[in-house]
């Protein structure tokens, strides 16, 4: 396959880095944060968004899927994912517009193309193009991950790699003459509270982190807080010590959690695991923490994206 | 990935539109609520007196005489007030909000008064004595005589037709023309210094050799009566302030008064010496403009902060004025212009303009004579003026150069961000080519600005008159039914076949091109009649005297006394119709989705049963507003063929016709008159408004909708009009203002002439709209104007809330 799987290009998009940037998400990611708010992000391979919430119940979508997923239940329309083949041919037939497929392939000349688009506003802001996922640095073929941000290096567009940094050390290596930035995610520092959030421990997360900022890659880090599971000043200190030993970030951005991804687990046909409580921190725990990095020397610290 | 993503750092949002407390000090508060507060009514005391003066003068001098003869007896004669408070006086009626009638324009029946008085939106009150005033003073004199009568009368029977039709508007028909704004030398000349140049020009008279002379002659008399008219004007409120400061037992009142009769005794016979006079110069000269005609887009103050900027300088040197009183100042001025509604209107200019907005429109920022970045101290003390106000009138836009500090773009961009509309965004550059390409000159040029809605004009050199909007989707409409309006149930294009007889798009467009130009035939032999009614019949001497070249011309401003002069036509309509050329294109020639055939009788039948078509043309067709070619092209190809058949036709005034892409209100009423169309939108439904996208159909953010704007080419314009509406927290925290003006500055990079912004969350103006008694402030963007929300009709309102919300974060 010499095509990239893509789940959304969004364009004015000005929480992913500087300025105005085009984020290109791609579809796909090795580790599944429980409270993950782009769950149709995370499979590998198209996907078949349904808002039943709005949908009538006219059949149009039963009228023309070949493999019979959709169907009558005597009252109402449902669905047998084990059946769909991601045709997309209910999504044009739909007549109220409330079916969607996640997921399209581009080739990377395509999605240079769409990038390019928006170049002025890159200029003007002093943005360029995010490559966030689902996890960029998990997609295949990854030469072509390469190829893209070398191609839009090429341009004169600033490229910002977003990454959980879940991914081999050498893919890492690839980007770093081309990409100008990583916004890494930094979950949790004790391994088994990584590993219980994530379903990964983060050794190769550290290391990674380590080894981009010796070859003296521009990174700011990511802190996704969750209230309760990673905001406690034990969670925080280690991430201060570590900066303290020598992993150089820019920025840290601390990005509480919120629950606008909670309706698009219906849509995709799962659950969202009710048992998980998750909170959003109080802005006042947010300054707390913040100001923990001012006071041990990190002025460069941001709440919000 | 980062899973969790914040969209709203710090909540910036105070535009809940819930009535709050605006004004600097209680003066202001107090000013300020009493202009909000106060009923708008009628004021019969201007047909009065002008009937009156008419049945003295008419006969005995020219026309021209006859005008300004008029204008100093109402002037000498109307009733006269101070307000409480006051620091810049004067009123058009008899107070706040009241409205004079212009029966030499529209002759008002009295079943228009009772409309007037009784309808729920844009009323003004009618006082009882007032109807039998009407029946048997105004209308038996002037019933005949108005304006409005001649051009009816005047008019072809296609004209009619296509104009009741909705096919096109006139603006003539019951304001006069108008469209233009002040210039420096307003406040650099006094009319005894008029008067002197009047007569200079009226010795230079050649009466051997010039056919005109005579005529030129009663025209440069007329201009100096009415400079008598301003100056009996402002003696009459010096003396009034004086008689009032004997009376005064406050002794800060009575030092106010006597500031005012002091102030009167300079202005407007001299030229102003402080910023105090500077003002209530402009104030006297937009008072006289106003009452001796009701131009539309009433009268601007030009480049405000560059004019008062030397008064201001030299007031705070010698120590007689501080930014505090500065702003006191400006924020009783801004009291005075939202004190006076527009005229009333009836039928269908009120559907049109359905506003009482009259257009003063301030230009601030910019660019000075010379080149150099014209921000200054005023410039941010209008900011903060307009910020504190937020009243409707006068609309404060900000002209945005590329020499303009970030800092000014910035405090403009937080106050707009507020969520009312204001300040909107002009691209000097822009402006400035858009002039030269008009033929002005570079210093003219760069002293230009926007008025009105967006109208480029050369400020205190040009009438720049706009004379109708012109209904691009409904032209479309009546191409695929071989000319036949199924709305009116009559023939009104030309015969050119059904829709099912074009073989290919490009026999379809050849339709449609031929049906504009009919149309535009008619519009504009009908433009040129008009004009010269008001040119024979209806001079304005006194916008003659302010406006550059008339005194040297012994020429009227309505006449083509000005140093340039355009007739503008408003396309309205090309998100709607582009979309319904690309749904057409793709749908029926490309990919043969369904026929034309199908196509039409599902738009004849509002789509009820065609739910397939309806999706596909709705969801599953290209539309302009996402950078996307396929749409953006056709919507290239429709307004450069409207641009290219309107620009250049001779006016009537020696200059020629030109084209802008602005609404008002007139989409909603262009909708009305409309079938359902081909991309999806309902019968009666609004169609878009200026360049903006169809509602709902930019689904790919703010700068795939800028890209889309910016292929259109707007040098070759006289204005357009977009509007972006966005959710609060796209608009958020310091990135977001940051992003915000960046993006302005893209489009205004890629020649974009004008953008401005609601900022307003759904839920409060359906709030609004369900309890209007808590959001009597609410203020939103219209066109290019603000209103009150409460203001509007419910289907401007559903469409305000309907428009495409920019929401990605």
């Amino acid at each position: 396959m010499d095509k990239l799987f893509v789940f959304n290009i969004q364009k004015y998009s000005i929480h992913d880095g500087d300025g105005i940037r085009t984020t290109i998400f791609f579809k796909g990611c090795p580790i599944r944060c429980a409270w993950c708010h782009n769950p149709e992000s995370q499979r590998f391979g198209p996907e078949l968004l349904w808002n039943q919430e709005k949908c009538t119940n006219c059949g149009a979508c039963v009228e023309v899927c070949p493999t019979h997923a959709m169907k009558w239940n005597g009252s109402k329309v449902i669905m047998d994912r084990s059946l769909c083949t991601q045709c997309g041919k209910c999504v044009e037939a739909c007549l109220n517009n409330v079916r969607e497929l996640a997921g399209k392939y581009y080739t990377v000349e395509e999605l240079v193309e769409e990038a390019e688009k928006d170049q002025m506003f890159y200029e003007e802001s002093g943005g360029g193009v995010t490559l966030s996922g689902g996890e960029v640095m998990a997609q295949e073929p990854f030469h072509l991950i390469v190829e893209l941000t070398r191609r839009l290096h090429e341009k004169g567009i600033p490229v910002a790699i977003d990454t959980s940094g879940f991914a081999p050390w050498e893919r890492f290596e690839a980007l770093l003459p081309f990409a100008d930035v990583f916004l890494y995610d930094l979950k949790a520092m004790d391994p088994e509270k990584h590993k219980r959030l994530i379903g990964a421990e983060n050794n190769l997360i550290l290391d990674n982190l380590r080894k981009l900022s010796q070859n003296g890659a521009k990174v700011y880090l990511r802190m996704p807080l969750v209230g309760g599971l990673n905001t406690d000043d034990e969670d925080i200190l280690p991430v201060i010590q570590l900066m303290q030993q020598g992993v150089r970030a820019e920025r840290v951005y601390l990005l509480p959690y919120h629950n606008t991804g909670k309706s698009k687990y219906a849509r995709l046909g799962r659950l969202y695991d009710i048992n998980s409580v998750f909170n959003v921190p109080s802005p006042e725990r947010l300054e707390e923490i913040a100001e923990l990095f001012r006071k041990n020397g990190f002025p460069n610290v941001r709440i919000g994206g | 990935m980062a899973e969790i993503n914040c969209s709203c750092a710090a909540p910036v949002s105070d535009n809940s539109g819930r009535n709050e407390v605006h004004g600097m000090n209680e003066r202001i508060r107090k000013l300020r609520a009493e202009s909000l507060n106060t009923q708008p009514s009628l004021y019969i005391g201007r047909a009065v007196l002008e009937t009156e003066a008419y049945e003295k003068y008419e006969g005995e001098v020219s026309v021209p005489e006859l005008r300004a003869l008029f204008l100093k007896h109402y002037f000498s004669n109307k009733e006269i007030s101070i307000h409480d408070g006051e620091l810049i006086v004067g009123e058009k009626g008899n107070g706040p909000q009241s409205a004079p009638s212009f029966p030499e324009l529209c002759c008002h029946t009295l079943e228009d008064m009772h409309v007037m008085n009784d309808r729920d939106l844009i009323n003004f009150k009618v006082k009882d004595e007032d109807f039998k005033i009407q029946e048997e003073k105004i209308i038996p004199f002037w019933e005949k005589r108005s304006i409005r009568h001649k051009i009816l009368n005047s008019m072809t029977e296609e004209w009619k037709k296509a104009y009741h039709a909705g096919i096109f508007t006139e603006f003539m028909e019951q304001r006069g023309p108008g469209h233009t704004v002040g210039s420096i030398k307003i406040y650099q000349k006094g009319f005894l210094d008029y008067q002197k140049d009047i007569q200079e020009a009226i010795d230079a008279l050649d009466f051997y050799h010039d056919p005109e002379a005579l005529k030129k002659k009663e025209q440069l008399n007329a201009m100096s009566i009415a400079c008598d008219a301003i100056m009996i004007l402002g003696r009459r409120y010096g003396e009034l302030a004086r008689s009032m400061a004997a009376e005064a037992t406050d002794p800060q009142r009575k030092e106010d008064l006597l500031k005012i009769a002091a102030n009167c005794d300079v202005v407007p016979a001299h030229k102003p010496e402080t910023f105090h006079q500077a003002l209530q110069m402009y104030w006297f000269v937009h008072l006289a403009v106003t009452s001796e005609l009701n131009p539309w887009d009433a009268y601007s103050p030009g480049r405000l902060d560059q004019h008062l900027y030397p008064f201001y300088k030299k007031d705070v040197a010698d120590g007689s004025l501080d930014r505090e009183h500065a702003l006191e100042l400006l924020e009783c001025l801004w009291v005075k212009f939202n004190n006076q509604p527009a005229p009333p209107k009836v039928g269908i200019t009120l559907k049109e303009s359905g506003t009482y907005t009259d257009f003063a429109n301030i230009n601030t920022g910019g660019i000075a004579p010379d080149g150099s970045n014209g921000v200054n101290d005023v410039s941010y003390l209008i900011l903060d003026c307009m910020d504190d106000m937020r009243l409707l009138q006068p609309s404060s836009n900000v002209q945005i150069s590329r020499k303009t500090p970030n800092k000014f773009l910035l405090r403009a961009c937080e106050i707009s961000r507020k969520g009312w509309g204001q300040p909107a965004f002009y691209n000097t550059e822009a402006i400035i080519q858009e002039l030269l390409n008009a033929g002005k000159s570079i210093e003219d040029a760069r002293m230009g600005g926007t008025s009105g809605c967006v109208e480029t004009g050369a400020f205190g050199n040009e009438a720049y008159i706009l004379t109708g909007y012109f209904n691009l989707p409904k032209i479309l409409e009546l191409t695929l039914y071989n000319g036949y309006d199924h709305v009116s149930g009559q023939q009104l294009g030309l015969q050119l076949g059904n829709a099912e007889d074009f073989k290919s798009y490009e026999e379809l467009f050849d339709a449609f091109k031929k049906q504009v130009e009919y149309f535009a035939d008619i519009k504009v032999k009908g433009s040129n009649v008009i004009e010269k009614i008001y040119a024979e019949y209806m001079p304005v001497p006194f916008l003659s005297i302010i406006t550059n070249d008339c005194i040297k011309k012994g020429k009227d401003y309505n006449a083509g006394g000005a140093r340039y002069n355009t007739s503008y036509l408003q396309g309205v309509g090309i998100g709607t119709i582009t979309d319904c050329l690309a749904a057409i294109k793709y749908n029926v020639y490309d990919e043969k989705k369904f026929t034309m055939a199908e196509l039409t009788d599902a738009m004849k039948k509002d789509f009820e049963g065609y739910d397939r078509i309806l999706n596909l043309v709705q969801n599953h067709s290209p539309k302009y507003g996402n950078d996307d070619d396929y749409a953006d092209d056709i919507m290239k190809s429709v307004f450069e063929f409207y641009r290219d058949t309107m620009t250049g036709r001779p006016n009537m005034r020696g200059g020629m016709y030109r084209v802008n892409m602005l609404p008002t209100t007139c989409h909603v009423y262009f909708g009305e008159v409309m079938m359902a169309s081909a991309n999806g939108r309902r019968a009666h439904k609004p169609v878009s408004e200026g360049i903006s996208p169809e509602k709902s159909a930019d689904t790919h953010g703010p700068t795939a909708v800028v890209k889309s704007c910016a292929k259109m080419d707007h040098l070759s314009t006289g204005g357009t009009l977009l509007n972006q509406k966005f959710t609060p927290s796209v608009v958020a925290g310091e990135q977001g203002l940051q992003q915000m003006a960046n993006l302005i500055r893209s489009y205004f990079n890629m020649d974009g002439h004008h953008i401005q912004f609601n900022v307003i969350d759904r839920q409060v103006l359906l709030n609004a709209q369900a309890h209007p008694e808590d959001y009597k402030d609410l203020i939103v963007r219209v066109a290019g104007y603000s209103d009150h929300f409460n203001n509007l009709s419910r289907a401007l309102q559903d469409e305000i809330i309907e428009r495409t919300e920019q929401s990605f974060a």
